[in-house]
């Protein structure tokens, strides 16, 4: 079996995502393969190479890669994959974006972010937002697959792969970028961080968060919110944990005037320490939560953050 | 313009699943079923290009039992203008969905194709992408805005860490996220009118596609319950448990 990853990254450096992806095919088994696609991506490819369990790097330098554009780089990887039996992405908007037009060029299905390995052409996946896990045999020549991160650890960085550059530009040209407006943060991502403070409806408005940036800030935590509070225009869309956010799992999560609801608790149920604050004691929140503070946040959170 | 929007039939958002005691899948007999929430917003964005000048025609699929002519007419009653069954009992994976898409897309010639960008039963966000590679169009997922030009479509979508624009020639594909729009509610009337617009009823076969797909589901297990934990009285015992007992701060 081989195997072909495909790295997440920002022409600069690697995302922690593809570390996990290389642990989900290591678990697969075989000779891994990474393909860094983007534009003057060299800083990228020398990381990657340190990735243990990665035999080759294999990077596509130009300019048609430069933004990911999912008709450019499907037609990459679908060319690549017929010599691989599985390719592997993170399952970041990114991944999701292109893998399965690989899968549909190559005349095959995907298997989208699985959580475990079961076997080399089985996986564990969620389905119904995370209220059900369903098992899945792929038979296809080859498996196309994104991995959930929160699922795998992130494969250590003590290896040596080679790295072979590829002579390609494949442009569908189709789609050209525009424009890109990314949060700038000095906090963790949330999909990396160890620790995560989130706020729901329970904030009342968004200068609010700040409260929750005090704690942040001591913990080195990054801050997210519930689908409500980002319905109400207390947080930005980026910042939503829940089904249609971002899944997190870090070790601690605290939730502060969230509610609960299935929709946010399948986002962020696989955190291992969960704490919740919240002044409503029925809360389902506290069905989940490893340790519960009943209290108003305008009085806990800021003691909180004083006491830390 | 044609726009062509695909919608399906799901468990309806706000029931609690149940997985059957044999682990053959979720129990879904008598169970509320209503149009994928994603799809909704496809639908809506759909009829407002109408409303704007933009497109001429709405034109709504779906493929799925008899009885997703219910969301089809759903969709009829919110604004669009003809609706297309592709009939089947059988359960398929995105990538027969997509070829048969591809079919009636060759048939329509929509300039913009506006599907959901998961379904909340699957949650596989892969049929507009495989939509797109099979029918070689450009494509723009997870939408939050859209504005069209004569030959070409600017999106901007929702990405990790923000927001990206790009710009589609067309015809294009187009998948949606929350922050599109917010569905509007079908009045009677409409539900009413509804009822006469022409629905097609077609079969995978009339389109001469294969749908057998390479993934078997063996088992559907519930996942493992959290279980709840203490309650603390106070901030500083928080800190406590976190420090000395979690050891997590």
């Amino acid at each position: 079996m081989s195997i072909l990853v495909i790295a997440e990254h920002d022409n600069g450096s690697l995302k922690d995502e593809t570390l996990n992806t290389v642990t989900a095919a290591v678990q697969i088994g075989g000779n891994v393969d990474l393909l860094i696609a983007g534009e003057n991506c060299n800083a990228v490819a020398e990381q990657a190479a340190k990735i243990s369990g990665v035999n080759r790097v294999l990077v596509a330098d130009h300019a048609v890669y430069a933004h990911q554009l999912a008709e450019n780089i499907s037609l990459l990887v679908s060319e690549l994959a017929v010599d691989y039996s599985h390719v592997l992405a993170p399952a970041t908007t990114n991944g999701k974006n292109f893998m399965p037009r690989v899968a549909a060029t190559l005349d095959v299905s995907q298997i989208s972010e699985i959580t475990a390995v079961v076997s080399a052409d089985t996986f564990k996946r969620p389905i119904y937002a995370g209220n059900a896990i369903a098992t899945v045999q792929s038979t296809d020549k080859v498996k196309v697959i994104t991995v959930r991160a929160t699922g795998f650890d992130a494969a250590v960085c003590d290896g040596s792969a080679t790295i072979e550059s590829l002579d390609k530009a494949t442009d569908a040209g189709l789609s050209s970028f525009v424009k890109e407006e990314l949060a700038q943060s000095d906090r963790p991502g949330l999909t990396s961080a160890k620790v995560i403070i989130s706020g729901g409806r329970g904030m009342g408005n968004s200068s609010n968060f700040s409260l929750l940036e005090q704690v942040a800030d001591k913990l080195g935590a990054a801050v997210g919110a519930s689908r409500a509070a980002v319905d109400a225009g207390y947080a930005p869309n980026d910042m939503q944990v829940g089904q249609t956010g971002k899944i997190v799992a870090p070790d601690l999560y605290i939730a502060v005037g969230i509610s609960g609801a299935i929709q946010h608790l399948a986002g962020m149920k696989d955190s291992k320490v969960i704490v919740a604050i919240n002044k409503d004691e029925e809360a389902p929140i506290f069905q989940v939560a490893d340790f519960g503070l009943v209290d108003d946040l305008f009085d806990a959170v800021p003691e909180l953050a004083n006491s830390l | 313009m044609k726009v062509l929007v695909a919608v399906k039939r799901v468990i309806d958002y706000n029931i609690k699943v149940r997985v059957k005691s044999d682990q053959s899948g979720v129990d879904l007999a008598n169970v509320k079923m209503a149009m994928n929430p994603f799809c909704e917003i496809a639908v809506e964005e759909a009829v407002r290009l109408k409303e704007k000048g933009v497109a001429d025609e709405v034109i709504v699929v779906s493929i799925g039992p008899k009885v997703a002519q219910e969301q089809i007419r759903t969709a009829m009653a919110l604004g669009a203008d003809r609706g297309i069954l592709v009939e089947t009992d059988e359960p398929l994976e995105s990538l027969a969905i997509a070829k048969l898409l591809t079919k009636v897309v060759e048939v329509e010639q929509p300039g913009l194709v506006i599907l959901g960008k998961q379904s909340i039963d699957a949650d596989n966000n892969q049929t507009g992408q495989m939509l797109g590679a099979l029918a070689g169009m450009s494509q723009g997922t997870f939408a939050s805005e859209i504005n069209v030009s004569e030959n070409s479509v600017e999106v901007t979508r929702e990405i990790d860490g923000g927001l990206q624009t790009l710009s589609l020639n067309l015809p294009a594909i187009i998948t949606t996220d929350l922050r599109l729009n917010e569905p509007r509610y079908a009045s009677l009337p409409n539900i009413m009118k509804a009822k006469r617009k022409p629905l097609d009823v077609k079969t995978p076969a009339d389109f001469g596609v294969n749908v057998i797909s390479g993934l078997k589901t063996l088992l559907v297990e519930s996942p493992q319950e959290r279980s709840a934990g203490v309650l603390v009285g106070s901030v500083s015992e928080l800190v406590e448990k976190l420090k000395n007992e979690a050891k997590v701060i």
